[in-house]
């Protein structure tokens, strides 16, 4: 029964594979709206299969390489639902003279194929076949807008930078296979046991340790990988951004999170320290980059950057509950920023237009709901109590501190403080009066798609922060993979 | 039964009216009206507290506590005692006077104005009540968000930049502030503030002591800037002239007052002590500071944010004395002064309504024409000048008394600040309501108090009244909540009378002991 330890995968390929016949076979002159919502169904089939597959003993398939487990289920189910709601985003922003729409509903869930496999992949060169497949879905969906001049460049930014990691993480991997003569991350493990007990490690071991790091590091948009990123979110479409933003990076971080702490487990003392600062980069870059952003997209990828930090906060913790913050921080930044892009990408308009932080003025007054909507997540990515934000931020922190990290805690938290204000902004300029005949007091009412992206996003965002007790329970199983890892070694 | 959740009820009462508000059409007044119900409403519950609060029974009453989420360990614990039993009441009393003195001044945007005045209600009453410290952070924080908000919808002026600067200068020290309690958490598994204390009192933490001076000094920073405490006001009059009355009313004070003395008090005693000099210190320039700079305003919001500092000096003066008289008078100015700086908020506003200026320079003579509004404007000037049969003259008594003996040099300095308050009060009545009628009110001929305003002012006035007269009913709730913390009970039971020295053998402080004392 190999192939059930695959559903959710084959689920989203053959809705993928449908979607692209109907639209090659439909005529040319029917609206492709319709596929958008197929796409929803193989969705919601994909966010089953991965609630089903929880019940599933534990184990491997296909000669080993795939593996179900609390993790993978955890993150199958995160990337079927940012699949979901930035399908349901995308339906809303699509006019009826855009092109290759079929394309793109097939691409968002071939593209969730890779991201789903990137979490189960216990094989390292599957992890790469996956984080390709996650990637070049990506590269074609942010040039999908090929009249807009902004569209392609930022697709082809992204395919060059993007194309340029992976071969690091390739490369990583190849030298990892030098040093220990498998791929297998079971097997790397114990293998690096092996050495370590005889004091005998292979000197390339480090420079396909310090690899990795370098292409997960740009895949998340850590800085200082980072120099892509705010380029390629003002540039994509924003429903592109949604899912690139999330979902792409989840996956990376389970990627992250199966090779430190399934594969190298022996090596944490040299890829702690090297996250400890990558996490303080991170946070320190991202946030005093969005400070001076004058466009929200911008703004955005650079918070992005500095949440990518927060989230390496939680490997320097050593331990189950850093695992479990992590995992939990992923799902609650991928609630309030599929959110958040939910909103900017109704407001922009079809082509974006309107994403400078001036634009928002008067919001308020053209549309209380989207304004009320985007505040709360704007309040959220704060680190606001009673959102997922908080609990994110503060079960990362907690964890942190739990392991002795008392300065980069201190670090973050200041970090999360100076952050606010660009957050703030944003939000007075929400409920500022408009200035005239601002183009923001013409936006159109949301659409039932829209209004159920921005439901089930800021539900899930306050359920996050007020009752996060499933979510964390699941998380914390999660955790328990890795079962090398229950006693920080410090 | 109802009453075992009556704090539930209490806290979040107002947190379901929002949400009913949310969805209540805005035309019309049915916002305005169902807002009063539901703060009525839940200052009818609050009621139900000091009925059923017990003054000889220690510890925490009308407790809730049960798990929220298991790990990391929060627990929903929610419980009052005498020293946060008034408070709550201050701010469900509070609640009706903040819709009653926006019923005509917010008349766009009400759903927004209402939707978050009800969130800042549970907030506040959540920070009384709750007694995890996760549970308490969130109320603490989320007590800023609608403020801000608001002040950026409702500044007149400039209100997004007023918004942002009180955003930050709270939320940053509030980031180290959580680093405290997340390492608290790491060393002691908990959040539980009757946990804490009895493992913090008995050292069982192991945390050293200079990590614990840290951890006393990020909370308490984060309070003073909440309070504010001399140095770091630098947002309090920004706020009081651009904030709505209804916020301006419950901005200052309380919240950091009563935080001050529930976690260093409670849970840092010995830290408390060692920077209490300093603290005192910081009151007395804050008393004289706000005085002075209160005496050189014309604005009238000004002088009142002014005025607003030296009465919360005070209060800080009092519980860093460490005397019980001093304690009690400290915690019953944090009520009085959210009593009196509020009507006095509230009759500023009232006067703006009718001439559009706060700058007192062009007022003058009103008396004759707004008897009612001049008598309600003495009185509550009276009593925040402390005169006797006023609340204010028991708070500023009982502070001066109680921290007379062991800082005499200090409070003969902060007596000063007494009497510049009353000249500067006694100099803002007699230029607004006497004096020769200026051209303002003759050109603008503008009605005495109508009922609305009558039924916002009088209980205030009453209140201030009664608080005077019968003082020993509030103290008695009082004296039971301060009397629990540690180091103030084991004084007393070794039947030390006023001044509270170190609990324990430690090196002897010099600006305690010349302070002298029985012992």
């Amino acid at each position: 029964m190999n192939a059930l330890r695959i559903l959710p995968e084959i689920v989203f390929t053959l809705g993928g594979i449908l979607v692209m016949l109907a639209d090659a076979l439909l005529p040319k002159s029917r609206p492709r709206k319709p596929l958008g919502w197929l796409a929803v169904l193989c969705a919601l089939a994909a966010l089953a299969a991965s609630f089903w597959q929880a019940q599933l003993p534990p184990g491997t398939a296909y000669y080993g390489v795939v593996q179900t487990d609390a993790f993978s289920v955890f993150f199958h189910v995160l990337i079927a639902g940012i699949v979901l709601a930035s399908l349901l985003i995308t339906l809303d922003a699509v006019s009826p003279e855009t092109e290759g729409l079929g394309e793109l509903f097939a691409l968002m869930q071939f593209g969730a194929v890779g991201m789903m496999l990137m979490s189960s992949a216990v094989e390292l060169l599957l992890v790469f076949v996956a984080l390709e497949i996650s990637s070049i879905s990506t590269y074609i969906m942010a040039g999908y807008r090929r009249k807009s001049a902004k569209s392609p460049e930022s697709a082809l930014k992204y395919f060059l930078l993007g194309s340029f990691a992976t071969s690091f993480f390739l490369y990583g991997i190849a030298l990892i296979f030098g040093a220990t003569g498998t791929t297998r991350i079971d097997a790397i493990a114990a293998s690096i046991a092996q050495a370590v007990a005889g004091a005998r490690i292979d000197p390339l071991l480090y420079i396909g340790l310090a690899m990795i790091i370098i292409g997960l590091g740009f895949k998340v948009s850590a800085a200082p990988f980072h120099v892509w990123t705010p380029d390629v979110y003002e540039g994509a479409p924003s429903p592109v951004v949604a899912l690139m933003s999330t979902g792409p990076k989840a996956a990376a971080f389970a990627v992250l999170l199966r090779i430190a702490y399934g594969a190298l487990p022996q090596l944490h003392d040299h890829w702690v320290p090297i996250l400890w600062w990558l996490a303080v980069i991170s946070m320190t870059i991202g946030n005093l980059g969005a400070l001076r952003q004058r466009n929200v997209k911008r703004m955005l990828a650079y918070s992005s950057i500095a949440h990518a930090g927060y989230i390496l906060v939680a490997f320097t913790a050593l331990s189950p509950d850093g695992i479990a913050a992590a995992s939990f921080y992923a799902v609650s930044y991928a609630a309030m920023n599929v959110g958040i892009f939910a909103i900017v990408s109704h407001t922009g308009g079809y082509d974006d237009h309107l994403t400078l932080i001036d634009d928002y003025r008067g919001l308020a007054y053209a549309s209380p709901l989207l304004a009320a909507v985007m505040a709360f997540f704007l309040i959220s990515l704060i680190g606001i109590p009673f959102t997922g934000g908080f609990f994110g931020k503060f079960y990362v922190f907690s964890a942190a501190l739990h392991s002795g990290m008392v300065w980069l805690t201190i670090i973050g938290l200041i970090n999360s403080g100076i952050a606010a204000f660009y957050y703030l902004r944003v939000v007075a300029a929400l409920y500022s009066e408009p200035t005239g005949a601002s183009p923001i007091m013409a936006v159109e009412r949301p659409s039932f798609p829209l209004l159920l992206a921005i439901f089930l996003t800021a539900a899930a965002t306050l359920i996050l922060g007020i009752v996060p007790g499933n979510v964390l329970h699941a998380a914390q199983a999660a955790a328990q993979t890795y079962s090398s890892v229950s006693t920080p070694s410090r | 039964m109802l009453t075992d959740h009556i704090l539930t009820l209490i806290t979040f009462v107002p947190t379901a009216g929002a949400i009913v508000v949310a969805f209540l059409p805005r035309r019309g007044r049915a916002i305005q009206w169902f807002t009063l119900l539901v703060v009525l409403a839940t200052f009818v519950l609050s009621l139900h507290l000091p009925a059923h609060f017990n003054a000889r029974q220690n510890g925490f009453q009308f407790e809730e506590n049960s798990p929220w989420i298991t790990s990391p360990a929060i627990r929903y614990h929610l419980g009052v005692d005498g020293l946060s039993l008034w408070l709550v009441l201050l701010a469900t009393f509070l609640g009706p006077i903040g819709v009653l003195v926006s019923w005509r001044a917010i008349h766009e945007r009400t759903k927004e104005f209402y939707f978050l005045f009800l969130l800042q209600q549970t907030a506040m009453i959540g920070v009384f009540v709750a007694l995890d410290l996760f549970l308490y952070y969130g109320f603490w924080e989320l007590s800023l968000v609608p403020m801000a908000i608001l002040i950026a919808l409702f500044g007149p002026n400039r209100g997004r930049q007023t918004a942002i600067k009180f955003f930050l200068y709270t939320f940053i020290p509030s980031a180290l502030f959580l680093v405290a309690i997340l390492y608290l958490y790491a060393k002691a598994g908990t959040f539980d503030f009757v946990q804490l204390q009895s493992a913090l009192a008995a050292g069982s933490l192991g945390i050293t002591p200079q990590a614990l001076s840290w951890l006393s000094l990020a909370f308490l920073v984060a309070f003073a800037v909440k309070v504010p405490i001399f140095p770091l006001h630098g947002w309090l009059s920004d706020v009081i002239q651009e904030a709505p009355t209804a916020m301006a009313m419950v901005v200052a004070g309380k919240l950091g007052l009563y935080s001050i003395f529930r976690f260093n008090l409670g849970l840092f005693p010995e830290q408390a002590r060692a920077i209490a000099p300093l603290m005192i210190v910081l009151a007395v320039i804050g008393i004289l500071y706000g005085a002075l700079i209160a005496l050189a305003q014309t604005d009238m919001k000004r002088l009142i944010a002014y005025s607003i500092l030296g009465n919360l000096s005070f209060c800080i003066l009092g519980i860093f004395c460490f005397a019980l008289a001093g304690l009690n008078g400290a915690v019953f100015q944090t009520l009085n002064e959210g009593l009196t700086g509020s009507a006095l908020l509230v009759l500023v506003t009232l006067l703006y309504e009718r001439y559009h200026t706060c700058d007192m320079t062009l007022y003058g003579g009103l008396a004759a024409r707004l008897p009612w509004l001049a008598t309600l404007f003495v009185i509550t000037s009276l009593a925040l000048i402390g005169l006797p049969l006023f609340n204010g003259f028991i708070g500023e008594f009982l502070v001066l008394s109680g921290s007379f003996a062991s800082h005499p040099r200090w409070v003969a300095a902060a007596t000063l600040g007494v009497i510049l308050s009353a000249s500067y009060m006694l100099w803002m009545v007699q230029r607004i309501f006497y004096g020769r009628e200026s051209s303002l009110s003759l050109n603008h001929p503008a009605p005495d108090l109508n009922f609305r305003e009558h039924i916002t002012l009088w209980p205030m006035a009453i209140l201030m009244l009664a608080m005077g007269v019968l003082s020993p009913y509030w103290i008695r709730g009082i004296q039971s909540g301060v009397l629990q913390f540690p180091a103030i009970a084991e004084r007393q039971a070794h039947g030390a009378n006023y001044v509270l020295m170190h609990a324990t053998p430690a090196p002897p402080d010099p600006a305690h002991v010349t302070g002298g004392g029985p012992r």
